[in-house]
Formats: C-alpha cells, sequence, structure tokens
C-alpha cells in the first residue's frame, strides 16, 4: 500500500499544481508533497515491508537502498524551488510546479518496477516529464538543448526497448512462459538463450547508458544541464540518472544469473572507465562552469558503472556513491544556479569574483566542488575509496590506475574553472547587475544542507543505511 | 504462421528504402505512414482467434502511426513552409545504397540467431533490423528535423515489428503502454518543432550550433 503511495501522492500533487489558482503560493506545494514523500520514504526506510507488495511493483531492497536518496534530494530542490520561483516571479510556473512533482511521483514509481516492461514505461514517461522543464528558460538556446535531449534521449530510450524485447525474445526462447518481472527471470537464468541474452545486455547497456549520460551517448548532457535551471540540473543529475542505474543493475543480476556476468562486468567497466576518461579531458578543456558540471556528472557515471562490474563489494560501493553523489551534486547544482543568476554569464571570460558578489554560494561551491573531487571527509571521498579499495582486492590494478588518473584530471578541470569564477575581480557588468541580486536564506540553506548532509554521510554513514545496501547487494547478487 | 506476414513485412522493408532515396518531404512522410498502416494489420494477421484486445491495439496502431502523426508532421511542414531536404549529411544515393546493404545484412544476420521454429521462416526479425538501421541512417544523416522524427518513427516500427515476436506471451498492458509512451513522445516533438520554428524560422537542426565545444 505504502509503496503505491510513493507513486500517488506526488501525481495528486501534480494534479493540485494544475488546478491551484495563484501563481505566488503554487510553489509551497512542492516542499509540502516532498517533506511528506521524504517522510513516508525514511519511514519505509527504517521498518521495511516484509514482503514486496505485487510483482510488478514493489518497496524492494533496491528500491529501499535508492529511493530515499533521490527523496531527500528532491526535498532540498523543493525547498529551493520556493525561492528560485519567487525571484522568477515574472515567468508562469503552473507546468513548472506540477511537473516537478509528476517527476517525483514517477522516479518513484520507476525505482521500484520489478517488470522489465514496466521499468521501460515509467523511465520514458521520466524522459518526457523533464521537457518542459528544460525549456522553463525559454531561450532559444533552451529550445535548442531541449531538442537535442529529445532526440538523443529519445533514441537511446527506443533502444533500451528493443533491449527489453529481446531479454524477453531470450526468456521465451529458452521455454519460458514470457514472465518478464525480473524475479522470473533471474529465476529461468541459465536457460534462456545466450545468444539473445547477450543483444540484449548491449542494447539495454546503450540505451540506459544513455540515459545516464555515458561516454559517448553523453552529447545532450551538457546541453541540458547547462540551459535548464540548476534545480532541474539537480534532479536530473541526482534523481534521473539514478533510475537508469538502477535499471542496469537490475538488468545485469538477470544477464549474471543467466551465466554472462563476467562478459557484463567487463562491459560495465570499459564503458565506465572511457566515460571518466572522457569526462575528465571535456572537464580540462571547458570553460562554462555549468557544463562543467554536467562533465563532472559523467564521470560520476562513469564512477558508478566501474563500480557496478566489481561484484558484490563493488556494488556496494555504487549504492553508496549513489548517495554521496546524488547530495552532492544536489548542493552544487544549486549553488551554482546562485551564482548563475548573479553573474548573468556562464564562462570564465564573462564571470569572475564571485565571492564578492554571492559569498555564501560561491563558499558552498567551492566546498561542494572539493567534495565532489573526492576530498576528505566528504560522502564521495568514502564511497570512491571502496571503489578503488575493491578494484584493487579483485587485482584490477590497470583499472585502478586509470581510475586513479582520471579522478586527478577531474581534479585539476574543477579546480581551475571554480577558482576562475570564485576568485578575483567581480566584472564591471556583474557588479552593476549585482544589487539587484540579494542571498536569501531560502537559497543558501537547502544547498548547504545537502552539503552536510554529505559531510554526515561520509563521517557517520548511518547502520540503517549500510544495512540497506548490504540487503540490495544480496538482492543482486544472492549468495550461494 | 501465414505467408502474408512475410509479404506485410517485405512491403514494409522495401517503404525503408524508399524514405532513405526521396528527397521530398512528403513522400518519406508518406512512406511511413504507409509502413504505419502495414504494422497496424501485423496483430490482425498473426492472431488467428479473434480478440478484441488484439483488434484495439491493430486499430489504434494504424490510427497513430497512418493517421495521427502524418497529420501532425504534414503541419508541421507546412509551417515551417519546406519542402525539401537540401543538404543532407548523407548524401542520397549513398543513404539508399547503406540501407540496401543493411537489409541484407540483415537478412544474413537473422539466419545466424537462434529463433523459434515458428518464427524461423519468416521476415519479421530481419524486417525489424533492418527497419531499425534505417531509422538511425536517417536520423543521423538528415539534417531537417521532420526527416529525422521521420527516422525516429521508422526505429519505433522497426522495433514494434520485434515486439510481434512476443504478442503471444507478453501481456497486452506492456504493449498498449508502448503505444501511449509512443503518442506523447511526437506530441512532444511536434510542440518543441513549432517552438523551434518560431525561435528559428526554420526546421533547420543545422542551425542548432549555438552550443558547441
Amino acid at each position: 500500500m505504502n509503496e503505491l503511495i510513493l507513486i500517488f501522492m506526488p501525481l495528486v500533487g501534480a494534479g493540485i499544481a494544475v488546478a491551484w489558482p495563484n501563481d505566488r503560493t503554487r510553489p509551497w506545494l512542492l516542499p509540502v508533497f516532498g517533506v511528506a514523500h521524504t517522510a513516508l520514504v525514511f519511514w519505509m526506510l527504517v521498518n521495511p515491508p516484509a514482503d514486496a507488495a505485487t510483482a510488478w511493483l514493489g518497496f524492494d531492497p533496491l528500491a529501499r537502498a535508492v529511493l530515499p536518496a533521490v527523496s531527500l534530494l528532491f526535498l532540498a530542490c523543493a525547498a529551493f524551488g520556493v525561492s528560485y520561483l519567487r525571484l522568477r516571479a515574472a515567468r508562469p510556473n503552473r507546468v513548472f510546479v506540477a511537473v516537478l512533482l509528476a517527476m517525483l511521483g514517477l522516479l518513484s514509481a520507476a525505482h521500484q518496477a520489478r517488470h522489465l516492461g514496466l521499468l521501460w514505461i515509467t523511465t520514458e514517461a521520466v524522459t518526457l516529464a523533464a521537457v518542459p522543464l528544460l525549456h522553463f528558460n525559454g531561450t532559444p538556446r533552451a529550445f535548442e538543448a531541449t531538442w537535442k535531449y529529445l532526440l538523443v534521449g529519445g533514441t537511446g530510450i527506443a533502444l533500451s526497448l528493443l533491449g527489453s524485447f529481446c531479454l524477453g525474445y531470450a526468456s521465451l526462447h529458452g521455454g519460458g512462459s514470457g514472465d518478464l518481472t525480473f524475479a522470473a527471470l533471474t529465476e529461468h537464468g541459465v536457460g534462456m538463450s545466450r545468444p539473445w541474452v547477450l543483444i540484449a545486455w548491449v542494447l539495454l547497456l546503450v540505451g540506459y547508458g544513455t540515459k545516464m549520460g555515458l561516454a559517448p551517448m553523453h552529447t545532450w548532457k551538457p546541453d541540458a544541464y547547462g540551459e535548464a535551471p540548476g534545480i532541474v540540473g539537480a534532479i536530473l543529475a541526482g534523481g534521473v540518472t539514478t533510475v537508469a542505474f538502477t535499471a542496469i543493475l537490475r538488468v545485469r543480476a538477470v544477464v549474471d544469473a543467466a551465466g554472462e556476468g563476467a562478459m557484463a562486468s567487463r562491459t560495465l567497466l570499459a564503458l565506465g572507465l572511457f566515460s571518466m576518461l572522457v569526462a575528465a579531458l571535456l572537464l580540462l578543456a571547458t570553460r562554462d562552469f555549468k557544463r562543467m558540471l554536467a562533465y563532472s556528472s559523467v564521470e560520476h557515471m562513469g564512477i558508478l558503472v566501474v563500480a557496478a562490474a566489481f561484484g558484490r563489494a563493488g556494488a556496494w560501493a555504487a549504492l553508496f556513491h549513489v548517495w554521496s553523489n546524488s547530495l552532492t551534486k544536489g548542493a552544487l547544482f544549486l549553488s551554482a544556479g546562485n551564482i548563475r543568476r548573479a553573474a548573468g554569464g556562464r564562462t570564465t571570460d564573462e564571470v569572475s569574483g564571485m565571492s564578492v558578489i554571492t559569498p555564501h554560494s560561491a563558499a558552498i561551491f567551492v566546498t561542494g566542488m572539493f567534495a565532489v573531487t573526492a576530498c576528505p571527509p566528504f560522502g564521495p571521498f568514502f564511497s570512491e575509496l571502496r571503489v578503488l579499495r575493491t578494484a584493487i582486492e579483485t587485482g584490477q590494478g590497470t583499472a585502478a590506475a586509470l581510475f586513479l588518473t582520471a579522478l586527478l584530471f577531474a581534479f585539476f578541470g574543477l579546480t581551475r574553472l571554480v577558482f576562475a569564477v570564485v576568485d578575483g575581480r567581480p566584472r564591471p557588468v556583474t557588479k552593476s547587475g549585482a544589487k539587484r541580486v540579494h542571498e536569501t536564506l531560502g537559497v543558501i540553506l537547502p544547498p548547504l544542507a545537502l552539503l552536510g548532509c554529505s559531510l554526515w554521510l561520509g563521517l557517520a554513514t548511518p547502520e540503517v543505511l549500510r544495512e540497506a545496501w548490504t540487503a540490495a547487494v544480496e538482492q543482486l547478487f544472492p549468495s550461494p | 504462421m501465414s505467408p502474408l506476414v512475410n509479404i506485410i513485412v517485405g512491403l514494409a522493408m522495401g517503404l525503408n528504402l524508399l524514405a532513405l532515396g526521396s528527397s521530398r518531404l512528403p513522400s518519406v512522410i508518406r512512406a511511413m505512414a504507409v509502413q504505419g498502416v502495414l504494422l497496424g494489420m501485423l496483430p490482425l494477421v498473426i492472431e488467428t482467434d479473434f480478440d478484441w484486445m488484439v483488434m484495439l491495439v491493430a486499430v489504434v496502431t494504424m490510427a497513430v502511426k497512418g493517421v495521427l502523426i502524418p497529420t501532425l508532421l504534414r503541419r508541421a511542414m507546412r509551417a515551417a513552409n519546406i519542402e525539401r531536404e537540401m543538404e543532407p549529411f548523407i548524401g542520397f544515393v549513398p543513404s539508399l545504397l547503406l540501407g540496401a546493404a543493411g537489409t541484407i545484412a540483415a537478412i544474413a544476420g537473422a539466419r545466424a540467431l537462434p529463433l523459434l521454429t515458428e518464427h524461423a521462416d519468416t521476415l519479421l526479425v530481419p524486417g525489424a533490423l533492418a527497419s531499425v538501421f534505417t531509422g538511425f541512417i536517417l536520423l543521423v544523416g538528415r539534417a531537417k528535423a521532420i526527416s529525422q522524427v521521420c527516422g525516429y518513427l521508422i526505429l519505433e516500427n522497426g522495433i514494434y515489428l520485434f515486439g510481434m515476436l512476443l504478442i503471444h506471451s507478453t501481456p497486452l498492458l506492456v504493449e498498449s503502454g508502448i503505444l501511449l509512451d509512443l503518442t506523447v513522445g511526437v506530441f512532444v516533438i511536434g510542440i518543441i518543432m513549432d517552438r523551434i520554428q518560431r525561435a528559428f524560422d526554420s526546421l533547420d537542426t543545422r542551425k542548432l550550433t549555438a552550443l558547441r565545444e
């Protein structure tokens, strides 16, 4: 029952937002439903339901291990949204608020989907729902970004459907009944037709990998994150990408059961390392601090996929990294949004000296940058350390070396850009415009809270989370 | 399975080549629409005993792929006042040759795949692969937004063809969900195209180059 409330409560909220008459008070619906969703999902984290509600949908260990992070990120974005939409009072926010709430419901559904078809439908719905959010700013550049997002994302989603069909056919060919729940597919295991499983794995990896933004399918990401408001970037980077990642984890468990686990791990490792290296090189080249966040996201998706290639211990580290990445990235996107609004530009040619104009956001931005580049004692440091340790323990020395190289390059790229934006003298244009900008508590506290969560995650990872991740790993790799 | 299935899929594969070789947008849209109607007929041919759910899926598919989407695309085309794909990234003759090579490769490749006996002598898998490949060529090789949308739809048609292999076993819920998503997707794409046109006064994605590293 509760798992359905998680899905339908935000959708009802979206309906209310559409009907709500007042533009000024409507944004308050975001934190109201955000708080309710977070409260329920954390209650369920502590008191997990004994058994999944239905075969198709349920708060299973994997959903329990990831969904609370998404909910927490949404709550911070929702709180930020109230102040943000007040600053953007000139633009009607009916669609924006409604779609954000609908996204939360669809994300909850996608995380809880235990059926191959249902997972695909919810992912597709999330993809389409993000479209109005992306062109909220209404500029030609925003339209261009949206078009690319639709074309690349749509193709990715089409390939993942083809992959789902192939996996279904693999099961059918092996004498299966055509039951496409993950439980049934895993149970069928080695009986499935190997060639079809391989084809399905490649297509699903490319399809959901496009949604995650793994290189070389990442091309939509910098445009979309660069043009969308910071709050949308945060939800895309911390919420939507995790859906695609858990999809890959669920499919991987099936491929593992079919006896092709070693091959799946090899492809994940190669794709992950490639994404990390490409992202690191692009980070060294870019001059735009919002696109920088997109490349950083590509890098962290690479880390997740690399971690997922290292068996049980790796999957545990990956789930840890989902949490630390989502929360830290959220803080970065929200503070970058503040800076972008005050500066009126996005590249280092236009922006500098933001520590004078927006001191609080700049401080959060710098701290978040150190957190995301894995400086202790923030969450990403510990999760990435765990990935690295697993790599060395499983004898993947070369992979570990490449992993560290990419992290180092990314660190150079990020520090170079962030300090160029924060340090120095403010540009005259920025200075004159800055009088209008006022850093209210409403736009400072949410990213600060996210950063605090990241710190807490690193210093004292709560026992309930560790237990939830262990349970999820047990679901993905059942111990013999 | 009846020989009628192979005839229909064969026709759809021919329409792929037509869409690849034509420079006029109305003929690309028409090829795509006819292909949609043909695919809509498939479930009726494959399912031997009458089932109202299958009937419904078939009718909705034909209405959406054959009428609704082509109408929307034609409207977008008139609004943007373009009739032709002028300078494609991949020329018409090269893309036609590529498409033909892809079709042959699809037929040869499908032989290598293990198929259930009832699917072994049909063109469903080669047809699906060839359509997906055609869709990709159009997506990558054309500059006009409308051509790209046509490419995307042919890609979707290929996936739909593949779905026919599973029509006995998967619950229809999945299938209807797919249709719904397809419709919504194109609706959204249509809205976007409308906006792009207002912003750029043309539907040339070549002009979408402000965001470049």
